[in-house]
Parts: structure tokens; sequence; C-alpha cells
């Protein structure tokens, strides 16, 4: 069975890429991913916080108290070099990319187009395939428009893409007032790929401390729906290559996204929930179906149920929405 | 002085330290070296340990390995067995640790060993501890067979401990070297750093073989050690004298070897100044150098004096001392920085007259005539010795009648001792800048001058001195950085009293200090101000204008946290005020200097990151923009005066002798001023109010549920909690908050919680544990920070009015609960302690609890500083003049000490019992039996016995006879006294431990509290046996391999003590029941208190949030063990805390102190938190099974 496909331009052996998750957060889970079959993995995140703060914070902790007393001129010993997170995190894809074979996609997570995104570059020397940005952003701000939302997004991407060669997948939230339009900013502004979608981190209340709790909750099948009725309305719509995440748990999601249009399907809460292992599965169930219903490729079957390509367009928009309600009843 | 050859090499010149120049050199040159802290030695340590886990080499090759020890008793020990066994080792120490050494020194001596210890001299602790230097210490180990070498400056310091090293290998004479603690050991200073080899050269390779063919091995044994008798002892003993006898050619051997290799020619005995001199002064140590920058002023201006320094102290080689000595001298001073009571005079004062004696009578002296010797103190603690201290010696000299046995730097209106000296008095010369910067502990003032002189040292041609004053608290403390610069080495080894540069960093201290005082005329002063230019003067204190205009100075404001805020540095100002510095003082060109100042910043923050060194850069570029001179008007406008230092209605002896060390003035305090016998009153922290907290908390009465929790958390007593009747209310001040108090023990009464604003530090750990928010906005809680300046007055007059609201009787209070506790007077208050400590909680605690019977052992430490270090003392005294006795004998003996404590009170009560007996009919055979008998296990009981103890001292006092004299001074011993012996985990776990161990074993009734914050935090965070495997601490810079020792539960196997292991934050009401249990148990108690601390690297602020974690991810699990139930046939044994239910990373993450292996070491990292991880595991399976399977399974996740 011919699984393959190309995402970002990088040829991969089929379509399942290990999304940003811990799992990535050393080289033996990252092996046992690529042992699994993944494709491709995204590194875990490094957060535009942790590169402007963690220096800050580590210089104020080590350094609070500090000259404040003639016993106790300080309290840490000074290390003659530090390995901080962003540093600690091009190390360890440098490693990754000289004990793989699959393809390494760097993650950075940020905001704004500050002094951070030099490390798009760092991940790029460090041998990264692509660099996946993932634009976290929630606007509170009632002053900000739509529009300023979008060109945040049109910039960080612009200062990416200047400093580094290799593609650049946007990884974005669904929420904006013209999805599709975003999606061909983006793709004229010189993404190479979006990844839908993001998935919020919702926080809850916890009614004994009365306060805002963390609370990550991980996702199921369910959650692939929004993604892939978003694929399915851009492919073909965008340049771009297509990745739908969130949801992505077994054969069945990676058939239905890659039917919508999807080059790849990221995975993440199945294999926090399963293992690594769990891909092996996943492709032999993907390769099993694909052999019961006389399917020869992946590229065969990609978009083949794209907003283009079924019968009723409108099943994808109000219309449908209509019939569902309709069949509710 | 070392200048009298300039570097004449291309070696590196340095910007640093005497402690690591003298750690540099021994680093190189020694294989083994053991090492334990203690003040100013410990840097020396911390260098040595860093350099290692750094990999540094010695100049073999291979990389010295460092071993922190239990004591310093214990790293002489190791020394000595490692030299027996053929290494080269050292060890680094002072003061009261150097004591520690002497059975050993004395051995390694005897032993003919060749090694040397590096000593910070430190003033050896007398009626008071002191961390300052002084040769007590070394005087004290005089008589140790030891070889003495005293450095004056970080360069000879630097010099000396190789030449040392060199000179011993050879001798065999093991030498300790010396120089002043913090004048010498922390004075920063520019120098030339030897090079590999320049070592290399210095050293030869076959002493070093012979030193190692001499050692102990199986395949050559030998005996040695062994015990003589009467017959042979003595011989043997005399058989060391050659190797004395050769000691000082040798020594003068390698200092001419150091001459040849490097350029810098010392003598043992080094004369500078008139070569027909009749007056000298002889000296050793930093006061040297200053003695002879005076000598060659004194002779610029026509005199003829001369000075002798005394490098070599022991062996005291008299033929080259005489020679050293200008056969034309008549007058001798000789200057001794110790004292020793009792002795004809002072220690080099009695060898320098031997010497001349035995000299003149030996006819030998090339000297005209026998000069006459005079001999005085100077400099004890750190006491400065100045140039005009210098010049009036040598005008004593020139008197008549001399004063013999005289001191110098201050007035002694007591035995009359003291020279005068003209304060005016100053030699420096005007092309030096003499610069004085006033910051705040926490505001990165020091830092940022350290940094500007390692920039000038190291940029450019010019040398650079810096020294740090700072004053005892360890919260809102203040600094003092005195900087020079100049074309020339700089020798003033005292502080920057002619200033022609003046920073203040913080607009208060202006009201404080007249930071003007020491001012130059036409010099220049720069503030960080809030007011600009044009508004600024009229802002300023009446004193300041005036120092202003009388002093013709050049005037310069910044906002300083404008400019931090708007680049992103929050309220650090130190790189701003830096930048300021340099723009003005025209050290170095405006654009060098800015340019020097980024490429510093890179050089310190890069490693940190690129963000941080931005930050800096923009701070930098936007300083000048908004640096301006005032125009200074020509007349004094302000009324603003400076405060009184503390309140008049202060008692007679803070306000004459408290109040002035308060103000920085306790210099010119005379002797009368001061106990003879280092006794102080109590009760004064409350005298020194110190307004350091920029926001306090402020009560919301509406939401507040009366809970107290804030109240015990606070770590500066300073919010305070009261019960009582409405009708008090009258009087109160019109903002003085009250509610109906909710419950039902005092029904009808009213309730208030007041903050003390001038006392609070402002570290809202009291808002952390506030459990009571606001229905309508969650963020709102019971208590809320507030700035304090806009309610510092109103809720000044509230703090009096409620402190003088009586005090609930202690009979009706519920004192075993959290709540009820805190209606207790706390009698441990305002003290200097961090802001968030986590230590004095649970010490003001046991305050309330017991304080008004208590008698503390304070082992020295944290506890010891905070609680004991003048100007003032947080420990006090009820309304019926009651409260914690309170003293600190030594580091190492503090059970002992409280021991003794208890001894005595359980013999004085015991003999007061036995002549309540005896005197039964005389005193009435009721009262007796009562006496006898009484219950005294609560509140009710003490009361009723302090009352019956009171009828019986009214008996007393009718009768006449012996007994009832003798029955009258003991007779308070009656009522039950409680025994407190407090210190931290260096005192109880290391250094302590054996006598600690001891008195757990007596089974008397004494009350241990240890005061865990797993690092010897006073001395800057070393690692003790309580620190946690894989933190991060100073001796354990590639963090610690190996777990955390388990007193708990060694005291535990005892199976007759007391033992708890307590944490407030995370449970506040075992807290408090353990140290009740363990007050009443009539044994010994054990108490570990898990205290967050400031070298944990945290978030003070939550610091209990952290406690809480520690305790809910297994790393601090809580228990008791109480022997009483055991006697009742119950499981003594209680499990007090849960299974670990979260993962140790929960915990961990938030501390640097474990966080920052993982940015150094990360692989070392990984396997020590693993390792830790399992530490905890097996820790709680062997707890579970003491509470007889009771405890709940560990619940960790395993990921």
């Amino acid at each position: 069975m011919d699984l393959k496909t190309t995402y970002l331009g990088l040829k991969l052996k089929n379509p399942i890429v290990a999304s940003a998750s811990p799992l990535s957060r050393n080289l033996d889970s990252m092996k046992r991913l690529e042992d699994a079959g993944c494709a491709s993995v995204v590194m875990y995140s490094l957060f535009e916080e942790q590169i402007e703060h963690e220096a800050a914070e580590l210089d104020h902790y080590v350094k609070s108290g500090a000259n404040s007393h003639a016993e106790a001129v300080d309290y840490f010993p000074t290390p003659e070099e530090y390995n901080l997170g962003p540093e600690q995190y091009i190390e360890l894809l440098h490693k990754a990319k000289q004990s793989l074979g699959i393809p390494v996609i760097g993650s950075l997570n940020g905001i704004s187009a500050g002094g951070w995104i030099d490390y798009a570059q760092k991940m790029e020397q460090a041998g990264a395939d692509a660099i996946e940005l993932n634009i976290y952003y929630i606007p509170t701000d009632p002053a900000l428009t739509s529009q300023e939302v979008e060109d945040r997004y049109i910039n960080v991407l612009h200062a990416v893409k200047r400093s580094v060669r290799i593609p650049v997948a946007v990884k974005l939230s669904p929420y904006f007032s013209s999805l599709a339009h975003v999606a061909a900013r983006l793709d004229r502004a010189g993404a190479n790929g979006l990844v839908l979608f993001n998935r919020f981190y919702q926080p809850d209340f916890d009614l004994d401390a009365l306060e805002v709790k963390p609370d990550i909750t991980l996702s199921t099948s369910d959650a692939i729906r929004l993604p892939l009725t978003w694929i399915a309305i851009l492919h073909g719509v965008v340049k771009t290559s297509l990745a739908g995440t969130s949801g992505i748990h077994t054969a069945s999601d990676v058939i239905k996204m890659v039917m919508a249009g999807a080059d790849v399907t990221m995975m993440c809460s199945a294999l926090l929930h399963h293992g690594p292992k769990h891909v092996t599965t996943v492709l032999e169930d993907l390769n099993k179906w694909m052999v019961e219903h006389e399917y020869l490729s992946v590229e065969q079957m990609k978009g083949s149920m794209s907003q283009a390509s079924v019968a009723d367009p409108a099943a994808f928009e109000r219309a449908n929405y209509m019939k569902a309600l309709n069949r509710f009843k | 002085m070392s200048d009298q050859v300039l570097p004449k090499t291309k070696r590196k010149m340095v910007t640093i330290d005497g402690n690591e120049a003298a750690a540099y050199s021994a680093h190189k040159t020694n294989e083994v070296i053991a090492i334990y802290p203690i003040t100013p030695s410990s840097t020396m340590g911390e260098w040595a340990d860093e350099w290692s886990a750094q990999g540094k080499k010695n100049i073999w090759g291979t990389i010295p390995l460092v071993v922190e020890m239990q004591s310093e008793g214990g790293a002489a020990g190791a020394v000595h067995g490692a030299l027996q066994t053929g290494a080269l080792s050292t060890t680094f120490t002072a003061s009261q640790g150097l004591l520690l050494m002497i059975p050993n020194r004395f051995k390694i001596a005897g032993e003919l060993t060749p090694t040397v210890f590096h000593v910070s001299a430190r003033t050896v602790a007398t009626h008071a501890l002191s961390i300052f230097g002084d040769h007590s210490d070394v005087m004290a180990v005089r008589s140790t067979g030891w070889g003495m070498l005293a450095s004056n400056s970080v360069q000879e310091i630097h010099d000396f401990a190789l030449i040392a090293q060199a000179a011993t290998l050879e001798a065999r004479v093991p030498i300790v070297h010396f120089f002043d603690g913090f004048r010498s050991s922390a004075e920063v200073m520019k120098m030339e750093q030897l090079s590999d080899e320049d070592i290399r050269q210095m050293i030869d390779d076959e002493l070093v073989h012979q030193h190692r063919r001499r050692a102990l091995s199986p395949d050559h044994p030998v005996l040695r050690g062994s015990a003589q008798n009467p017959d042979v002892f003595f011989q043997a003993r005399e058989t060391a004298n050659s190797y004395y006898d050769a000691f000082p050619a040798i020594m003068q051997k390698a200092m001419d070897k150091f001459a040849a290799v490097v350029g810098r020619q010392y003598k043992l005995y080094q004369y500078f100044g008139a070569p027909d001199a009749e007056r000298v002064m002889i000296v050793m140590g930093s006061g040297a150098e200053t003695a002879h920058e005076t000598v060659e002023y004194l002779n610029a201006h026509g005199e003829k004096v001369g000075l002798l320094k005394v490098r070599l102290f022991r062996p005291f080689a008299v033929e080259q001392f005489i020679d050293a000595l200008p056969t034309t001298v008549k007058q001798i001073a000789v200057l001794d920085r110790t004292k020793e009571p009792g002795a004809i005079g002072e220690p080099l004062y009695c060898d320098v007259i031997t010497a001349l004696s035995e000299s003149m009578t030996s006819g030998k002296s090339p000297l005209k005539s026998a000069p006459r010797v005079i001999g005085g103190r100077f400099g004890l603690s750190s006491k400065e010795f100045t140039p005009t201290m210098a010049k009036a010696v040598f005008d004593e000299l020139k008197k008549a009648q001399p004063k013999n046995h005289f001191t110098i730097g201050i007035n002694d209106d007591v035995s009359h001792t003291s020279l005068e000296f003209d304060p005016a008095f100053g030699i420096e010369p005007d092309d030096v800048v003499r610069a004085l910067f006033f910051g705040l502990g926490a505001d990165g003032t020091v830092g940022a001058n350290k940094n500007s002189i390692k920039i000038i040292g190291e940029d450019t041609q010019n040398f650079a001195q810096g020294y740090f004053f700072y004053d005892s608290k360890k919260s809102g403390s203040n600094t003092i950085s005195h900087l020079r610069f100049g074309p020339r080495p700089i020798h003033s080894c005292y502080l920057v009293n002619q200033a022609n540069f003046i920073a203040c960093h913080q607009w208060f201290f202006l009201e404080k200090f007249d930071v003007l005082e020491a001012s130059v005329r036409g010099g220049t002063f720069l503030l960080n101000s809030i007011y600009g230019p044009e508004e600024v003067w009229d802002k300023l204190p009446r004193h300041i204008q005036k120092g202003i205009i009388e002093k013709q100075l050049k005037f310069y404001v910044i906002d300083g946290y404008k400019v931090a805020s708007s680049t992103g540095m929050g309220a650090r100002v130190n790189t701003i005020m830096q930048t300021c510095f340099f723009a003005i003082s025209g050290v170095l060109p405006k654009d060098q200097a800015i340019e020097a100042i980024k490429s510093s910043i890179k050089k310190t923050y890069g490693r940190k990151g690129e963000s941080i060194v931005q930050k800096n850069y923009a701070a930098v570029d936007a300083t000048l923009a908004n640096l301006f001179q005032v125009k200074v008007p020509e007349k004094v406008t302000s009324t603003i005066e400076m405060p009184p230092v503390v309140s008049p209605r202060a008692p007679e002896f803070v306000q004459k002798t408290t109040a002035r060390i308060i103000a920085g003035k306790g210099d010119e305090l005379p002797v009368s001023r001061m106990p003879n016998d280092g006794t102080f009153p109590t009760g004064t922290a409350q005298w020194e109010k110190r307004n350091i907290a920029l926001e306090i908390p402020v009560w919301e009465m509406d939401i507040c549920i009366q809970c107290n929790k804030c109240a015990l958390v606070c770590p500066h007593a300073a919010i305070r909690v009261k019960i009582f009747d409405a009708a008090e209310l009258k009087s109160a001040p019109a903002t003085f908050k009250s509610m109906d108090y909710k419950g039902v023990e005092y029904k009808g009464k009213k309730y208030s919680l007041q903050v003390a604003p001038e006392d609070c530090t402002g570290c809202s750990l009291c808002v952390e544990v506030c459990p009571a928010k606001s229905k309508s906005q969650v963020k709102v809680k019971a208590i809320n920070m507030k700035p304090q300046p806009p309610i510092r007055e109103q809720e000044r007059a509230n703090y009096d009015f409620f402190l003088n609201l009586p005090e609930l009787d202690r009979r009706t209070v519920k004192v075993d609960t959290v709540k009820g506790s805190q209606f207790l007077q706390p009698l441990f208050e305002y003290s200097g302690a961090c802001s968030g400590c986590g230590e004095t909680p649970y010490v003001k605690l046991v305050s309330q609890l017991f304080g008004d019977r208590t008698v503390i052992a304070n082992a020295t430490g944290c506890s010891s500083i905070y609680g004991g270090n003048l100007p003032t003392t947080p420990w006090t005294k009820n309304l019926d003049g009651r409260g914690p006795a309170w003293s600190n004998s030594l580091f190492e003996d503090n059970a002992e000490f409280g021991l003794g404590m208890r001894l005595t009170i359980d013999k004085l009560t015991e003999m007061a019992k036995e002549m309540v007996e005896k005197m039964a009919s005389e005193i009435g055979n009721d009262l007796a039996t009562s006496l006898l008998l009484a219950d005294q296990m609560d509140e009710a009981g003490i009361h009723d016995q302090r009352e019956r103890v009171k009828m019986l001292k009214e008996k007393l006092t009718q009768m006449k006879s012996v007994d009832a004299k003798n029955l009258m001074n003991i007779a308070d011993n009656l009522v039950k006294r409680s025994v407190w012996i407090m210190g931290g985990d260096g005192w109880a776990y290391d250094i302590g431990y054996g006598g600690l161990d001891h008195v757990l074993a007596s089974g008397r009734n004494v009350n241990i509290l240890v005061l865990d914050t797993e690092v010897y935090s006073n001395t800057g965070g070393q690692m003790s046996k309580a620190t946690f495997r894989s933190a991060i601490a100073k001796f354990a810079a590639a963090g610690k391999p190996t777990q955390k020792k388990d007193l708990a539960l060694m005291g535990v196997m005892y199976g007759n003590v007391y033992v708890a292991k307590i944490a407030m934050g995370a449970s506040d009401a075992q807290t408090v029941r353990a140290i009740i249990e363990a007050e009443a148990y009539d044994g010994p108690s054990l108490i570990i208190a898990y205290s967050h601390c400031i070298a944990h690297g945290i978030d003070m602020a939550r610091g209990m949030t952290n406690q809480k974690l520690a305790v809910d991810t297994g790393y601090f699990p809580l228990f008791r063990f109480n022997p009483t139930l055991a006697a009742e046939g119950k499981n003594p044994f209680k499990l007090d805390s849960k299974a670990p239910k979260q993962p140790l990373t929960d915990f961990t993450s938030l501390e640097t102190r474990f966080n920052m292996l993982e940015k150094i070491y990360p692989d070392r990292a990984k396997d020590l938190s693993k390792l830790a991880v399992e530490d905890i595991r097996s820790r709680w399976a062997m707890l579970e099974q003491l509470a007889g399977g009771d405890g709940e399974k560990d619940k960790t996740p395993t990921a």
C-alpha cells in the first residue's frame, strides 16, 4: 500500500505526524515515535515567553537577596555556562536530527514579531526540516479589530519567513470572522502549510479555592469535526499544505481527514493516552481499510471528499446545518 | 604596599577580592581540599568547589578534589589524613573555625607536615560575636607550631598563598597564611594574576615527591602518632628545632625566588620610610598599608618616620627583624589588631620587646641605642584604621611620656587608653576618584559597583578598589559602596571618608542619614529622584540643601525608576545609575564608558540570554537623556528636618546608645556607653521603625472570617489580632477598625486585626494564606496589599491604639489552636530577617506560647543574627516584664549550651523545693504543699503557681534567716520554665549533631527547634546534610549527590524523644499541636520545621505555597512521634500528611535550587532527580510502616 504523502514539500512515508507534545521532550520517546511508524515529529513548542523570560527569571531568583548582607553576598554558585530552555531545545533538536531518520519539525509559539523569532533561524541551523509557527493568541482587548488580529498573524509569519529558508507552517485557531480569507492571506504571505486547528487552553474553576485552575483535557475523536470541515473547504482553495489536527485517534479519523484534503494528520492526545505504539495500530488499521476498500494510495484518497469534490458542496455550508437540525428533530 | 615593583610582564590583570586571590593560588597547588563555611572565609571554599565542578585543573593537570566537612574540626581532620597519605591538601577558615582546628594543627606541625591553611582573620566571639576582622583568631593559634605569614593586600594574598606553599614544602613546617577578614578578604582590587607558568616555577616537584615518600603506605608501613611517656616525649619534641631555625631563611628564599620569577620582592620584615627615622611603627595586616601611605605622606611633608611590616610572625626571626630596623630608631610603636586581657601586652608587642632585649643583651644588635617601645591596640572587629590614626600614633611617639598600652580608633573614656586623632586630617591625592554609593540590598547597587570596578580595572590602565558596607538586616538592608579609581595602585585600606563623588540611589536615605557628610568641597552629588531638575530642590531635606550649598556640590538627578520601567528593567536601577556615574565622573571618556558598560553587560548576562542583554542596553541608552544637572539656588529653603531616630518615648539606653547605632554613628560611642559584659535589654526592635514596605496589608472586615492565619504566618509579628470590650473603643482613632467577635467563647466582645505599618516588610505572606475571598470579586481577600505611604500616619496611630488595648487573659485562650495561639502576645517582633522569612513564624509562635517562661539557647546562624545582632533585638517582654531570656554561645555547642540551662533550672528548682519543704512551717504548710504539688500543665496552673511564688516571696521578705535569703534568690524557679534550643540545619545536622545527639540521649526536658532551610542560609546557602538530593547549593555547585539525612527518624529511634516534622504552610494546625506537645513532653523534644528561604531561589511571597507543595509531593512528610502515647499502649508514630499525590517536579520546578541544575548539567539533573524521586518513595514506605499501615499509599503518578 502506498501511504506516502507530501507535506510542506517534505516526502513523508505516511500521513501520520506526531504533533507538538511532551513526547518530543526527549530523544528516547521521539525515537519510539519513529519506531512506531510516525512519518514526522513536530517537536514540543518553544514559547516566546520562555525565550524572553526564562533568562530574566533565572537572573532574578539567582540574584534575589544578593549583595544585601555581609555574610551572604549571594546564595548560588556562579556557573560559567547556562543551558537554558531555548538552548536545550535547540540542542535536543540537533540530537534528534542526528539520530532520527524522519523529518523533524521545530515548533515556535508566540504572538509578536520580537527578538524571539531568531530562534527560527537557530532551529534551521540545528537541522529542522521545517518550522511550525503556532500563533496562539486570544485577543481580549475590545479595542482590537479583527483586521489588526489578522495583521499580527501575517507580521509574525513574515518575520519568520524572512529569517529562514526551510518551509514554515502556521498553526492557527478557528476563531476568525473569515477563516478562508485569513487562510488565503497566510498563503499569499508565504505560509507553506496550515495546521488546523490549535486547541485553545480553556481553564476550569476550582469551587473550593475559588481559583481559576489550569486543566488540560485530552481530545476525543469528536474533535475532528471542526478541522475536518475546514480542511474540506480549504483543500484546493489554498496552495499550502494542510495538516489536520485535534481528535485524530483512529484510522477512520485519519482517513476522513485525508479524504477532506489533509496532507497529514497530527496526533497528540491519542499518543499521550496510548503511547507511541498506538501509531502502529492506526497504520495497520489504515492499511487494512484501504485494502478492504480497494484504495491504492493516500494520494488517491486525498481531497476526495473536499468541498470541491463532493456532490453537494452545500453540505459544508448553511444548508447542511439546516439539514442537520431537521434530522435532529 | 606591593607596588614597589610594578608589573613588568603582560600577566593578566584581574579585579577580584582577597578570598578569590587566595583560593586561586590554593586551588592551583593542591589536590585535596576540605571545606566548611564560616564568614568571612566561605567564598574561598566556594571558589574551590565551583572551579572543581567546572573541571578546572591544578598545575599538575588534575582537578582538585573538594569535599565539605561537618565542621572546621572535621575539615582539619580530613586535611590531616589527606596529608598523612601523601596529598597536597589545604583548607580555608576563620575565627571559631580556626579554633576548632587547633588540636589538629598541633598534630600536623608536630609531624612536620607541609601545608598552608588560608585564614581570613576574624574576631573571636567574646562578650559578643563579630563576623568582622581582627587577629584574635590567628593569635589564638600562635602556639601550635605553625609558620604564620601575614598578607596586607589582595595582591599580597595572591602572592603569599603561593610563596607559602613553596616554603612549606621545603621547610616541612605548616603555615597559616592570614589576612584581614573583610578589609582584605572582601576588598575588590585590581591585581596581577599569576600564570600557571609562574606557579610551576615556584613549586619544586622534588619536594612534592618527598612529601609523598613520607606518606603512610602499606607498601612501606610505618607508625606515626604514637603515645609517648615522660621518658622520651620531651626529647622527641626538641627534635623539631632545626626545622624552625631553618624556616626563616627558607621563607626568604621563596620570597626571593618569587621576586626573580614575578618581579615583586617581599621581605620577612620589610621596612619603608626614612632610612634615618627615629620613630618607627611596627604592624601586621591591612593596617600596614594605611600606615605605609601615611609614612610616605608624612615624610613628604618634612617628617622622618618609618614603618616595619611584619610578614613572618612565626617563627619570629629575631636577627632578620632587628636587621630590618633603621639603626637610628629611638621610639617604636607596635600595633596589635587583637586584645589579650591580662597579658603584659599584646603578642606582637611582647615579641618585639623580647626580640630587642635578646638582641641587645647578646650584643649583636646593630641599633645605636635601645629604643623605647610602646604597644597599642587598633582595628578590633574591623574598626577603621585611617591615616589620621596612624599619624596620631607617630605623634604620640614624639611625646616625652608616650602612652603605653594605648588604643587608637575609639574613645576610651573609662580606662583612658585611647589616643586622640584629628577627624579632619586626610592624605588622599586629588587624582584619585573617591566615590560613595548609597543603595538598598535589593536594588543592585553593589552589583553594579563591582561591575564598574571590573570595567575600570580590566579595560583601562587605571587601578580600582571597592569595599562594600552592609548593615546587619536581612530585609531592606542599606548598602554603602566605597570605590576608588586612580592612576597608581591603591593602598587606602579604609572607608572613603573624603568623597569627591556621592550617589544616593534611594530617596529615603536623605531623611535617614547625612549622605553628604563625607563629601569634599566641589564634589558631585547624584540623586535617584522621582522629582525632576526643576522640582527636586524643594523636596530635599534641609541638611541636604545645606550640604549642597556649603560644599558647592555639582548636583545631578535622574528618575532611575522611570527609565527602568520604560526599558523593561522593573525596579532595578543599577545599570542606569552606573551609567550616570560614568557619564558624570569622567573616570572614562563617555563613549568609551558606554561601550565598556555594554560589553560588560554582554559578558555578565550573555550566558543567560540575549533578551536580558537587550533590556540592559536599552536602559543604558535611555539614561543619558534623563540625566539632568540641577541649578543650585543660593539659599537653604527647606523646612524638612530629619525625623528623630527613635521615638522620644524610648527608654534611656535606647535613646543614648541604640539610637546612635541605628543612625550609623556607633563609631562615635565612647567605651562608657557600652555594657561591660555583653548584656543588653530586650524589647528594642520596637523602637527601630524601618518603614521598608512599599505596600502593606489592609484589612477588609466584611470579608474576614477571623481565622488568624495571617497573624500566624507573619514573619515579623507585624499583623496582629486582639479581642477586647467594646468600651475600649471610646478613645479609638477615627479610622481604627473593629468588628464583633464571631466565636462563642468571647461572645459580645470586639475583634480587631491591625497591621504595624512601619514594621511590616511587605512580604505579603499574610495575603497568600488568607482563605477568605469576596463573594462578588474573588481577587479581593480579607487582607490586601495597598501602598504604605498614604496610610502610614493613620495606621501608625491605629497601631499605637491597638498595642494599648489590653491583652487577653492567657487562661481563657485556647492556646492549642491556630486561632487561639494568635491571641497571645508575640514576644518576638519586627526582626530584621528576610522579608517573607520561613523561619521566624515558628520562632514567633514559640514566643507566643511559652515566651513568658522561656530561656533560649540560640545556635549561631540566621536566627542568632536576626535575633541578636545590634542595634536592636526582636526578643521582647510583656507588660509584666516577662519574656524570653536569650543567649548565643557558639555554632557547634548550642544543644549542650541549652542542656546546661536546663540542668541549672532543674537543680535550682530542686533546691527551691528542698528549701520550701524545709521551711514549710515558716511559710505555712498549705502554701508549701501547694507550691510543691502544683500542677503546671496549663496556663491556669502556671498563673496560680506564679501567685503562690509571689505570696512566698512576700513572706520571705519578712524573714531574716539565711535560708529565707537563699530561697528568695531561687524561688522563681518554682514556676515551670521552658528551655528552647534553636538553630538551623547547619548546626543540628552537621556541626552540632554530636552534641544534639547527646542531649537527645540525656532524657532531659529540653525543646529543640531545628529551623530547616536545608542549607547554611546565614553564610550564603552552603550545602548541609539537610540539603535534598539534586539541589544546587554553594559547596554543591554540581547538585548534591547524596540524600538528605533524616534527622527526625534518627530521633525517633531513641524511643523516648518526642519528634515532629512540621511545615506551617502545609498544616498550621499540626504545627501548633506539635509545638505544644513537644513542650508538654517531660523529656527531650526535637522539632524539624521546614522553613522556606531566600537561598532556595523562590518567590518569597509564595513561601507557604511552596511549603504545602513540599508536603503534598512527599518531599517533606509531616509526622509526630509522641512517646507518651507508647506509655498508653498506642502507636506513638502518627503520620500527619497524606501519601504523595503529585509528582516531585510540581514542587522542585518552583525552586531555583532545583531547576538550576537542569540548566547547567541537564544529564546529571536527570539522574539525580530520578534518585530523588526514589528517596521519596522509599522513605514514604518506611513512614507508612512506622505508622502501622495507617498511612495512605503513595499515589504519585509514575510518569
